[in-house]
């Protein structure tokens, strides 16, 4: 049995399906009270636990909660404030397994509302996936669809390690009610509506981390992408066949690990790489998936567009950093 | 030196009309995103920011709207930035929460508690550069929670620094009552770093200057940092369109979207016994049921109409000041283009 739900719905269904069989799965966070209020109401107050705004202090101890045994999903609202927390993930988190010989595992998942296209500025809007999967020992995934959102949340609770779980807010709609509207009907957004909602099963799977999925089939160029910047390719690519060129589009979903093989084997056939990442240029996801298809022995012919700069906080503005549509048919139609 | 009231309440009625038309052209889709105001605050900042001076430097948090008007920022940069247009404040750029004034050494952050050790930084570098001047922290309960913020308050105490670390209680973090997240009195917390602390009611702007001018006095004189504990009002929740706001002036209409997810909660097979179920829906009610109890009260506790009682006795000379800046206001919208 099929039913349409939203991208919201379908992580809280899951998480719903994973607390209800695992008691060990606790959420802790900023807020949660409200946020997971149908979680705690079920649940009860002992696995929902709303904290000061002290990232720092129950972020580090998610971690060792982990340790010694319970699988926490802890919430910091959004990815910009893991910058107050980054000790516990960047010097605990990924490490623990590692510096113990294997021998002690972390299972936490760091769940956190990311992405722009809102107008809330730089400092509430970023995407940072690439800035986290630079560290070994993090597992970071970042969910397009609903499906993909209950079924990765799924693979999450079952994996034993650290993952960071980042559900981008134009896709998730009480984050964009709660920072973006806030109830107005006198804003609109450039919501990408199979992001948002789709058909979803009763029972959820889990969908492999380190898997992507190709979102489209082409010939001519390979679209990389991850998020909100996977509908957006879509988009670009439906306009791309009207000029005559046959895009593909991958989905990356999981950031680290990185799926090679399934990039590798598109860009293996259409000799051209466009990566869409809405993170940051520099340093980041886009540079990586050129270094991958090098290392595989590949030489495409590699644009990307990304987001180069602090997001400004005027709509018009953001519009233009941020991917969009238009830039990726442009730097699509420019390869020979 | 004692408080001059006039100029107190000036400054608390054109922060509060301006954030009001902000609030307006906020709710007509004019401004993007977010938006958090210092509604209710009003007293706490008149009562700090008239005696900041030239040379003092402030570090504000996400609602740092009121203490630049007050310190002098141009109101029409500061309106055309929540616009995001070239001629804001910042360009367009910052925005409501991230908000600059070189020229007044004010800064602002959306990250819970940054006001703290940026406050710090300020101080330092004042006693090099700037003898004799201060810097001031303003931030909400929900930061002093914050490691960032307790580190700060150390360091101040250890270096005796001029800071003044300026605690706006509204009583909740975001959602989250303050009784849930913190123990312990907070000027007993700053005493404990060997800050003096001291508690005013915020929503006297009176009280709030005395304290201020004695705090202010020490830091320039060299004697080192202030924490004041102040409690204010919450009239408008964390940000416009807060969920808890809304769904307590409207209980009905926000109940509707919520009500179902959660019944349904209750009867689902697996999850806790049904007592404890139980106690967590009360909880999620009683939170519901304080945001109304709240916003009465602190209608009754509004800091501009506490001091505006102590200056009724000259009602001519009052409602030509209020005239004056309805009217300064009003063009300032007017200057925008825009209708609020």
């Amino acid at each position: 049995m099929k039913k349409t739900t939203s991208f919201a719905d379908a992580i809280e269904a899951a998480l719903a399906q994973a607390m209800a069989a695992d008691p060990k799965i606790i959420i802790l966070g900023e807020d949660v009270h409200m946020l997971r209020r149908n979680l705690l109401v079920r649940f009860g107050r002992k696995r929902v636990l709303p904290t000061p705004i002290s990232e720092s202090a129950f972020v580090g101890a998610a971690v060792a909660a982990a340790m010694a045994g319970l699988h926490p999903v802890v919430e910091v609202m959004l990815v910009d404030f893991m910058g107050v927390a980054m000790d516990a993930l960047l010097n605990h988190a990924a490490k623990i397994e590692t510096f113990s010989g294997g021998k002690w595992k972390v299972p936490l998942v760091v769940r956190a509302a990311c992405g722009g296209g809102y107008g809330d500025g730089g400092q509430h809007e970023q995407s940072l996936w690439g800035w986290l999967a630079h560290i070994p020992g993090l597992v970071v995934v970042v969910p397009a669809t609903p499906f993909d959102a209950g079924g990765l949340m799924l693979s999450a609770l079952e994996y034993d390690g650290p993952i960071i779980y980042l559900e981008h807010k134009l896709l998730a709609d009480y984050w964009l009610e709660f920072l973006g509207s806030g109830g107005r009907k006198t804003v609109s957004y450039d919501i990408p509506r199979d992001g948002a909602y789709a058909t979803i099963p009763q029972k959820w799977q889990p969908v492999p981390l380190g898997k992507a999925v190709e979102r489209r089939n082409g010939s001519d160029v390979t679209i990389v992408s991850v998020g909100v910047g996977v509908h957006r390719a879509l988009e670009a690519a439906e306009i791309l066949h009207e000029h005559g060129v046959s895009a593909g589009v991958i989905d990356l979903r999981t950031i680290s690990p990185l799926d090679r093989d399934t990039v590798c084997e598109a860009v293996a056939k259409t000799k051209r790489l466009l990566v869409v990442d809405e993170d940051y240029q520099g340093f980041g996801l886009s540079g990586e998936l050129a270094a991958i298809v090098l290392e595989a022995g590949l030489t495409p012919s590699y644009a990307r567009v990304c987001t180069q700069c602090t997001i400004p906080y005027a709509r018009h503005l953001e519009d233009q950093v941020l991917p969009n549509t238009q830039r990726i048919v442009q730097a699509a139609l420019a390869f020979n | 030196m004692t408080a001059d009231l006039w100029s107190l309440y000036a400054l608390m009625l054109r922060s509060r009309l301006l954030e009001e038309a902000v609030a307006r052209l906020w709710h007509a889709g004019h401004i993007s995103g977010e938006m958090h105001l210092g509604i209710g605050e009003e007293g706490i900042l008149a009562g700090i920011m008239a005696q900041i001076r030239q040379g003092d430097a402030i570090a504000l948090d996400h609602r740092a709207t009121s203490a630049l008007l007050m310190r002098g920022v141009d109101p029409l940069a500061l309106l055309n930035e929540f616009l995001g247009r070239p001629d804001g404040l910042c360009g367009g750029q910052g925005g409501h929460m991230h908000l600059f004034s070189q020229e007044f050494l004010a800064a602002s952050s959306g990250i819970v508690g940054a006001a703290g050790p940026a406050a710090l930084g300020f101080a330092l570098a004042a006693e090099y550069l700037r003898p004799g001047s201060v810097a001031v922290a303003f931030f909400g309960e929900g930061a002093s929670n914050q490691g960032m913020l307790l580190e700060a308050l150390n360091l101040a105490a250890v270096w005796q620094l001029p800071v003044l670390f300026v605690c706006k209680d509204n009583q909740w973090a975001i959602t989250t009552p303050t009784s849930v997240t913190s123990r312990g009195k907070l000027v007993e917390r700053a005493r404990g770093f060997g800050i003096h602390a001291e508690e005013v009611d915020g929503l006297n702007v009176e009280a709030v200057w005395n304290v201020a001018y004695e705090a202010l006095a020490r830091a320039r004189g060299g004697d080192g940092p202030t924490f004041i504990h102040a409690t204010c009002s919450h009239l408008e929740g964390h940000f416009l369109g807060d969920k808890l706001i809304k769904t307590a002036r409207q209980p009905v209409r926000e109940m509707l979207s919520i009500a179902g997810p959660i019944i349904k909660s209750i009867f689902r097979v697996k999850g806790a016994p049904f007592g404890e179920r139980f106690k967590s829906l009360i909880m999620t009610l009683n939170l519901i049921r304080r945001t109304r109890k709240g916003l009465a009260a602190s209608q009754e506790n509004d800091p501009i109409e506490r001091v505006r009682l102590k200056l009724q006795n000259d009602l001519p000379r009052l409602q030509a000041l209020e005239e004056a800046i309805h009217q300064e206001i009003h063009h300032l919208v007017a200057a925008t283009g825009l209708v609020a």
